[in-house]
């Protein structure tokens, strides 16, 4: 540390950071509250912060009525599942444009980013035309190809951005020595991309878990994810505090905690490797 | 050097992705082209399989001269716009804070980072229900702390209502971004500056705004393009009504609820091309990037 900070300056910004940081995290704290309060004290007038009586009821009550699980399941195989086909294609694509580039990467990659800025109401339609014509309207297979399409783009970047950092050396010494083009792959190269591609799976997993245009027009009741789920509460259900709160906290848990984990690799899967 | 072998090799490990993609993109999208050229109202025994009505043109100016078309677009501006004004601004001033020696620093990037991660439909109902219901809500709490009657927030302020919690969504996004890019600025030169009695102001005009400068493009790049698409957030909270009705709701609404089929996929060609437009700039941008 070069710069020298009296204590007095890393007090004011300390305590400036924490309000500011405190009143942004504000409403999921306040929804996390209100999940442990009954419903008459989640409407109380003054509003009670902490001296409540702590209840887990509400969770009950959400699971039972509203078969919590099997939404919660739908989001687990949707955003897994898209996850890990997306993968599987991308990572052999990734490769190719990171190690065997030809005139025609940098055009591809963009090309590829270009088709993640198609608005999608402009196609709602023949997806779903498309989609009632093959039987894949509500179900978790239909689904899960959409998320993987939107992702696919992202999951190519990411990958080819973390790949491009491999130095090329590795992979001719290791062709030298009589790898073929598998071993290459599964001994030399996917070790060290090992990182890469978790913090990959992470962020995407993340985004297709809150993707909310698709999963809510293109599912009714059987392949509903949780946002479906929260969106079926809009009311007059919403209107009980208490238990719209254990809802949301429990659609929103899984992916807070994993987000946490992934905050590094959110700025270069969502700028493009443009900003490190 | 890469032999033939394995230059067609890497073609064959590129192909499964650019032929899905390609699918992806063109199959709806030649649809959407069809369509906006025909009569289509599927609710009145329209049907691909009956062969549909050519019009020309006729959905694309019966899109644009509809009433609802130019408030649609009054108001995806003014989201769009608001939203990046204040993620930028507030972005930037977070990220500079954020930047500072503190204690617990970790901890207060979690908590600003968190509403990234709360789904749309979430954090719509959250803030519709619990802060801006005017009965319940807790800014109801807030007012009538102070005297003032509550306000109606989706009714009487839906615009500035749907902006904040737009804005709470994306804020993260801005700060983040910002963040790792000052986290990249040479600080002996923020030193030099301060030793040659640079004042904070000056510092931030000339030496910081600067070194953000492509970052902050590229964050009003990218949150413009999903801006231009929200949905859930007005789905859940007005439904498009009290003058929040976006574009891509006006769209929607065309296709789905009231089924016009062709009208909406005039809409939605518009929608496309607004789209490639800004996108045209951050490919530029994210291009130039990929030679370095």
């Amino acid at each position: 540390m070069a710069r020298a900070v009296t204590t007095q300056r890393k007090t004011i910004n300390t305590v400036a950071a924490w309000v500011i940081g405190l009143l942004i995290f504000f409403p999921i704290l306040w929804t996390i509250l209100t999940s442990f309060k009954t419903e008459a004290q989640a409407i109380s007038d003054p509003p009670i912060f902490l001296f409540f009586d702590w209840t887990l009821e509400n969770y009950s009550v959400v699971q039972e009525r509203s078969d919590y699980m099997r939404f919660l399941w739908n989001s687990v195989i949707l955003a897994g599942g898209s996850t890990l086909l997306g993968i599987i294609i991308a990572v052999p694509a990734a490769w190719s444009m990171a190690f065997v580039p030809s005139r025609r990467t940098k055009d591809i990659l963009l090309w590829m980013l270009s088709t993640k800025m198609l608005p999608a109401v402009g196609v709602l339609y023949p997806i779903y035309l498309l989609f009632i014509q093959f039987g894949l309207l509500d179900t978790q297979l239909g689904l899960t190809l959409v998320l993987m399409l939107i992702n696919l783009p992202i999951i190519v970047w990411m990958l080819y951005t973390y790949f491009k950092e491999i130095p090329g050396e590795i992979l001719e010494a290791s062709r030298m020595d009589g790898a073929g083009l598998r071993e290459e792959i599964l001994y030399v190269l996917t070790p060290m991309a090992l990182p890469g591609i978790a913090s990959t799976v992470l962020l995407n997993f993340i985004l297709a878990w809150n993707e909310a245009f698709w999963t809510l027009n293109l599912t009714a009741a059987q392949a509903a994810p949780l946002t479906a789920f929260i969106a079926s509460y809009s009311s007059p259900e919403g209107l009980f505090f208490a238990k719209l709160s254990a809802a949301s906290t429990m659609a929103i848990a899984p992916i807070l905690i994993l987000g946490w984990f992934s905050q590094k690799q959110l700025v270069r899967g969502l700028t493009f490797g443009a900003v490190k | 050097m890469a032999t033939q072998h394995s230059r067609s090799a890497a073609r064959l490990m590129l192909a499964p992705a650019v032929i899905l993609l390609l699918g992806w993109m063109l199959v709806p999208l030649t649809m959407t082209l069809f369509f906006s050229f025909k009569k289509y109202l599927p609710m009145r025994g329209d049907s691909m399989a009956n062969g549909l009505d050519w019009v020309g043109f006729a959905n694309y100016t019966r899109f644009v001269t509809s009433s609802s078309f130019w408030p649609s677009v009054q108001t995806t501006l003014v989201i769009v716009g608001g939203v990046l004004i204040i993620t930028v601004v507030f972005g930037v001033l977070l990220a500079i804070l954020l930047d500072q020696p503190m204690w617990g620093q970790g901890m207060v990037r979690i908590f600003v980072i968190a509403p990234f991660f709360v789904m749309p439909t979430v954090s719509a109902l959250v803030w519709k229900n619990m802060f801006m219901d005017p009965v319940n809500g807790l800014l109801a709490h807030l007012w009538k702390f102070f005297g003032a009657a509550p306000v109606e927030w989706l009714s009487q302020a839906s615009m500035p209502s749907l902006i904040m919690i737009v804005s709470w969504q994306w804020l993260p996004f801005a700060t983040l971004i910002l963040l790792t890019a000052i986290q990249s600025l040479d600080s002996e030169q923020l030193e030099a500056a301060e030793m040659d009695g640079a004042p904070a102001l000056k510092r931030f005009w000339f030496i910081i705004l600067p070194h953000l400068s492509r970052a902050i493009t590229i964050v009003i790049l990218i949150q413009t393009i999903f801006l231009l698409a929200i949905f859930a957030e007005i789905f859940v909270t007005t439904g498009g009504a009290f003058g929040t009705k976006t574009l891509s709701y006006l769209i929607f609404q065309r296709v789905l609820e009231s089924q016009n089929v062709g009208l909406g996929s005039a809409g939605g060609v518009y929608a496309i091309i607004l789209a490639n437009i800004v996108a045209l700039f951050l490919m530029r941008i994210v291009g130039k990037n990929l030679d370095a």
